[in-house]
Order: C-alpha cells, then structure tokens, then sequence
C-alpha cells in the first residue's frame, strides 16, 4: 500500500498536454470554449491572453479535470501530476501556513509531509512563518503560502488562474520574478489578461477571443533568459507583437 | 465603561423604589425593589430549587438540539436524500408554535420532565441545525475545487474542510439556541404547569400570580432573567475562544 501510494506521486515533469478540437458550452447556451487546439510540450510557459469570457479559465479548468469538455479531447503522454493556483490564496483560514502547504500531501497520504510542507514554504521566501495564520499575512504573502501549497506535491505541471491580479505592482513584479525560479522545469499553464505578465513570464502566448472563447493565435517568445529581462529590447518588441495580435483584425484563427 | 450598565441598573432600581413608596403602590399591584428581594429571602431554598429545575431542562434541551442538530445537519450535508427528506420536516417543526405542540406532548409523554425536554428541544433545535447545515455547506468553492483536484475522498473533505468550515456558523447557532431552550423551558412549564409536575421557575410564576404574591413573582421573573444571563454570557464566552481558534 505505502509503495503504491508513494509511487503515485512519483515527480511527473515529462508530461505532454494535446488538446484536440475542445468546447464547453454551459446549458444556459453561452459558448465558454469553441474547437480549442493545442499542443503543450514539456517545460514550457505558457500563458493564456486574452478579454473576460475569452474562455482562458475555462481552458484552464478543463485541463485540470475540473470540468468536462462537450466536444473534443484532452490528453497527456503520461498521466501529470497536477499543482493549482487560483486567483485568490484559497487559504483555510483557521489553519497555519505549514498546514495549509501541507493539505495536499495529507490528501495524497504522502510521506514526510512535515519536511516537505516546510521545503516548500522556504522555497516560495517563507522559512520562518510556519506557524502564521492567513489573516497575519499580506496579500503577497498568502499568495506565496498558495504557490507552496502547488509545489508541495512537486507536480510535473502547474496551473494559474490569474493568481498575481489581485496584487499591486511592485508584489506582482516580484512573485513573477520567483515564479520563473521556482518552475524548475516545470510545465505551466497561466492564464492572465495582462500583456507584460505575459510577455515577461512565457516561453509561449497563446492569445484568446471572447463570445464565442476561442484561440485566435500562438506567439513564441524571443526574450531571452536572464536578469535584465524587463528592460530587454526583445521584451518591448514582444509587448509590441502580443498587443498587435490582440486588435481584432489580427485575430484570424490559426 | 464597564460600570455603566451596573450603575444605570443601580438608578432604575432608586427610582423605582422611590416612586413606589412615594406614591404608595399597592405591592399586589407593583412591588419595589425591597419587597422584591424580601420576598427572595423569605422563599429562597424553594425558588433556587425551582431555578435548578428550569436550568437543567434548559441544558438538556440544549444539548439535545446540539447533538440533533449537528446529526442532522451533517446528514443532509452529505446526503442529497437525506436532505430531501430531513429539510422539509425541519422546517415544519420550527414554523409550528410550540405553545400549540406542548400539551400533546405532554399529554403523549408520561413523565413530565421528559415532556419539558423534548418541548425546549424542539424550540431550541433549528439554529444549531440551521445555522450548522450552512457552514458545511458554504465552504469556498475554490478549496472544494482543491480538494477533488487532490482525489480527497467525501471523508477527508468533511474532516478538513466542511466541518472547520461550520464552527463559526455552529456556535452562532448554539447561541441563539441556548436563549430559547430557555424560553422553550418556561412556555412549557408554563403549558405543564397545573398539570402536575410543578417545580420550575415559571410554574412559580403561574402559581404567584394565582395567589397574588407580586412580589414572589417578581423574584422568580429576576431569577429567570439572571438564568437566561448566565447562559448566554457562558455561551458568547465559549464562542469567543473557540472563533480565535477556527474564525
């Protein structure tokens, strides 16, 4: 029984995530998601760009298994283990810090949850407030706790709903900044409609229109690593591309 | 600050006093403080043993809808039947006057004690049940969404997250419900009362009234108050520690 369930949350970082023609529509008739195809390679950034009701969180949702698509499939080459990240820190409010990183591994009956919860924490600039309640906490602080929270189980792929949107600017700037660190590899899908989140934290962007939700284009990234990443001609250029493709006589299916 | 309420109480009663002996007021009609607390002295063994009575019917009643309420509430939280089938009934009950239910129950039942229980319980079951049923249900969608990502099981996701999740509602709940088992308590004795089991504060209160004894009324209405204090003041107490933990 121990040997199945640690294996079962054995590190998965060579997923590969195939979307193949996906809609929702919800039954009050709203097309969320129409015909969405996409092919997401392991260890990319990607992020989803697009208006409210572009159907970016849906998507989202969908590749989490939160939701079921009406139409089309979703597959991966080995089955992922997922981390989460919602807009808002979803915290247990009456729970500590080191209990809320810890929640999922107690789900999963993992072992050594103590030290990794505690790996975790320190691993998002949190080592000393284990024992902090959410309510002690600033917002950008929760925001860490939640961003623990996903690396706990060490998933191959992580998922954000726009959890920097809430944020003022200079947190944002630095959570995004550790979120490169902390992907190690990973694969992350992050949904956010902010032009220079996107152009700053992916390797790929894949731009959605709204009513009904559909992908409308694909941009790879030409910023290259490294500090300075803000400031780099590519980047303003890549803000440049994004924003053109955005206008909506640039918005032809791909 | 905290003086206030004493010394404002501390003036009503002078004036009180005053206005009563100034006017000379018949006791039988409105007696004053000190014929009050004369009339305490005089039967003070049989009102504190009447005082007794209603707690303790007061406490089990509270108990009883705790323990009810909870079950039942943590039923219909985990079972779509059982919430089909439990929520209408508790609804009946609680839309019901109890002053209409509490002579078939007493009628119904053969001891007189357990006839006062089961009448407070009722009056006090539905905001614990209520307010409880809320909390289990009205978890954070997003951590709901967590927990199934992380395959919780039904168990799990009760233990760590629905029940948590209730504590504030539930105690709010016990609150209030600890102020009307109290109610419920007397307007059962009250219903019970020449019925033979006669030893409740409100019985007393009856009885007075029957006799004229003003002033004895008086005294147990005081110690009806006083009991209705203590239980919410020991309930917010238990509230607050408890909310600093789970709020």
């Amino acid at each position: 029984m121990a040997a199945r369930v640690h294996a079962a949350i054995r590190p998965g970082h060579r997923a590969t995530l195939t979307l193949d023609g996906v809609s929702r529509r919800y039954p009050n008739g709203t097309v969320a998601l129409d015909g969405a195809s996409l092919h997401v390679a392991a260890g990319e950034f990607v992020a989803l760009l697009g208006p409210s009701g572009c159907g970016k969180s849906t998507l989202l949702r969908l590749v989490a298994g939160l939701d079921r698509p009406d139409q089309g499939t979703i597959t991966w080459d080995t089955p992922p283990r997922l981390g989460f990240v919602f807009q808002d820190p979803t915290l247990l409010p009456w729970a500590t810090a080191i209990e809320n990183v810890r929640l999922p591994l107690r789900l999963h009956r993992a072992p050594g949850q103590i030290a990794r919860a505690t790996a975790a924490l320190a691993q998002v600039g949190l080592a000393g407030f284990e024992g902090a309640r959410p309510r002690e906490l600033s917002g950008g602080m929760r925001m860490r706790v939640s961003i623990a929270r996903a690396l706990a189980t060490d998933p191959g792929v992580l998922l954000m709903d726009e959890p920097f949107a809430a944020l003022d600017e200079f947190t944002r700037h630095t959570l995004q900044h550790d979120l490169r660190q902390q992907q190690a590899g990973r694969t992350v899908m992050f949904v956010t409609h902010s032009v220079y989140e996107a152009a700053y934290l992916a390797t790929r962007v894949v731009l959605m229109s709204a009513r009904p939700g559909r992908i409308v284009a694909t941009l790879d990234s030409p910023v290259p690593d490294g500090p300075g990443r803000r400031l780099s001609p590519a980047y303003t250029a890549f803000v440049g591309a994004i924003t053109h493709g955005l206008t909506p006589a640039n918005a032809t299916p791909v | 600050m905290r003086a206030a309420p004493v010394l404002l109480g501390v003036l009503a009663l002078l004036v009180w006093e005053g206005a009563v002996r100034l006017w000379h007021v018949p006791a039988y009609l409105v007696p004053g403080p000190v014929a009050i607390g004369a009339a305490f002295g005089a039967d003070a063994p049989l009102l504190l043993r009447s005082l007794v009575s209603t707690l303790t019917v007061a406490l089990l009643a509270l108990i009883l809808s705790g323990v009810l309420g909870v079950a039942l509430a943590g039923a219909i939280a985990t079972s779509r039947w059982a919430r089909a089938a439990i929520l209408p009934w508790a609804i009946v009950l609680q839309v019901t006057p109890i002053v209409a239910i509490a002579p078939l129950i007493i009628v119904w039942l053969d001891d007189p004690f357990a006839a006062l229980v089961v009448c407070a319980t009722i009056v006090a079951f539905f905001p614990i049940f209520s307010n409880t049923a809320a909390g289990l249900a009205g978890a954070a969608p997003e951590l709901l969404d967590l927990f199934r990502l992380h395959g919780a099981s039904r168990w799990q996701t009760l233990v760590l997250l629905r029940v948590p999740a209730a504590i504030p509602g539930f105690l709010a709940g016990l609150r209030i419900s600890g102020g009307l088992a109290l109610v419920g308590a007397v307007v059962a004795e009250f219903v019970a009362g020449s019925g033979g089991f006669a030893s409740g504060l409100a019985f007393r209160i009856v009885e007075a009234g029957y006799r004229l004894q003003i002033p004895r009324m008086f005294a147990a209405l005081v110690l009806l108050s006083l009991a209705g204090i203590v239980i919410d003041t020991g309930l917010a107490a238990m509230q607050t520690r408890l909310l600093r933990r789970f709020g």
